[in-house]
């Protein structure tokens, strides 16, 4: 089987029209299970209390921020090396979700910030990356919204998004350096993680259902993208129902 | 008839590219001396800010010191290609036969020699407005003369991004301001070390690290980008 045939526009719209409800009911099914075991099921931290809980949400939307900024720079990397129209819009809708992420990840962190540190801002070092991160996305995008034709905007995006991701780990590990307040990640060692089974699972749960929905917002905006920068093409009229 | 031979080898088209760069800047003299007045201004401005207490200005040197070197560079940068882009010249570079990138590196150095050495030259005497010791004069000397050619080269990229682009001197500082921060933080770190009486010798030797990885990469993006911005 050819993959390389749903590259083509003309034949990946209707398809992600097909996937989108799958993973948007995906997505809806696995973060309510995740969310209730996590807010409800969950016992109760004896150090942190019940403010823990926020990790559930603070702890996959940063593993997203940057597995998307990853997702963002190979798309880029692969439109750059083979001018392939979909991977040029992958990255272009990638960028928002994964600032959205960024952001969300910055919030919640400050809040639990407060009662377990005592402030809603440190300057320590997984913050400073993430708040760093953030400024990359929000680069990304507005290099990409101040350039009119969205061949060349996608293509100038795509090695700055290339530039930065050789900066990311130079950045996360110059601010680690500099300072560090943060507490060492829990889930990494995957054999024996430092964390729970009860908590374990309903974070793993969430971590599935944040990939499901970025997959579902990805796949809506590369089909609005497909549909502004077709439009002219006969095919999206026949599927819109008005001949140009 | 003296026929002679166009020199039209790599590093002697590198090297004409170079000298044109800098006589072209010697001619519009205030573009150079813009970010130089810019640098000493904003740091002249720090202890009007926060109070003239020598031992404050001296904690702080430093990072003022950086940050005003990045701001410096950042502002310098809208030279690097525009002036070649309006006129026309920057298509003829890229139409020539010779590989992009050494003529991107070349355009690179100049740009350094015209703001990031001036810079280098220039920091003991607002140091010493930041009642910086000699020592940390010293040691602000050498990871400025480290730095700031990494300020040059990955700022080449954030420049050739935005070649042509309307509001280009905002966005080039929204796109080349965080890539900055490693440098930024070795910079500074260093001095801040040496004042501190540990070994500035690890913030130095990576920003050595990053010198050498932005020398090896940062003309063949800067290449790419210029290329993408003329399509």
């Amino acid at each position: 089987m050819n993959i390389t045939k749903y590259a083509a526009p003309v034949v990946f719209y209707p398809l992600a029209g097909k996937l989108i409800p799958w993973f948007a009911w995906a997505t809806a099914i696995t973060l309510a299970v995740g969310l209730i075991m996590g807010l409800f099921i969950a016992p109760t931290d004896y150090q942190q209390g019940e403010s823990y809980r926020i990790m559930f949400i603070h702890v996959p939307s940063a593993w997203m921020s940057m597995l998307v900024y990853v997702v963002m720079a190979t798309a880029g990397a692969v439109a750059l090396a083979w001018k392939t129209r979909l991977s040029e819009m992958l990255a272009t809708a990638c960028a928002p979700v994964g600032a959205s992420f960024t952001l969300i990840a910055l919030i919640t962190g400050s809040i639990w910030g407060k009662p377990m540190w005592g402030t809603y801002w440190v300057w320590d070092a997984r913050l400073t990356s993430e708040l760093v991160l953030l400024f990359l996305y929000l680069g990304f995008m507005a290099l990409q919204a101040s350039i009119d034709d969205p061949r060349r905007a996608a293509r100038a995006a795509a090695i700055l998004a290339l530039v930065g991701v050789i900066n990311i780990p130079i950045i996360h590990f110059s601010v680690e350096w500099w300072n560090t307040l943060h507490q060492p990640a829990s889930v990494s060692k995957i054999s024996a993680p430092s964390i729970h089974p009860s908590m374990l699972w309903p974070l793993l749960i969430n971590a599935a259902g944040f990939h499901l929905f970025f997959a579902t917002a990805v796949l809506i905006r590369m089909r609005t993208e497909v549909l502004i920068r077709e439009r002219h093409k006969s095919w999206i009229a026949d599927i819109i129902g008005t001949k140009p | 008839m003296d026929n002679k031979e166009p020199q039209t080898g790599l590093f002697s088209v590198a090297r004409a590219l170079f000298v044109r760069d800098i006589r072209l800047a010697a001619r519009r003299s205030t573009d150079v001396l813009n970010p130089l007045v810019f640098f000493v201004i904003v740091i002249s401005l720090f202890p009007l800010g926060v109070g003239p207490e020598p031992n404050q200005l001296q904690l702080m040197a430093p990072g003022v010191i950086w940050v005003a070197a990045l701001l410096a560079t950042m502002i310098s940068l809208d030279r690097l290609f525009s002036h070649d882009y309006e006129t026309g010249s920057l298509e003829q570079i890229v139409l020539a036969p010779q590989p992009l990138t050494l003529i991107i590196f070349a355009k690179i150095a100049a740009h350094w020699t015209l703001t990031g050495l001036p810079l280098v030259i220039l920091m003991p005497l607002v140091a010493m407005q930041m009642n910086m010791t000699g020592e940390m004069i010293y040691i602000s000397f050498l990871t400025l003369i480290i730095g700031t050619p990494i300020l040059s080269l990955i700022g080449a990229i954030g420049a050739a991004l935005t070649i042509g682009l309307r509001g280009g001197g905002v966005l080039v500082s929204l796109l080349v301001l965080p890539l900055y921060t490693p440098v930024l933080i070795f910079g500074a770190g260093a001095i801040s070390a040496s004042a501190q009486g540990f070994s500035p010798d690890a913030h130095l030797s990576l920003l050595g690290a990053l010198l050498a990885l932005s020398l090896t990469f940062a003309p063949f993006a800067a290449a790419a980008a210029v290329r993408v911005s003329l399509d």
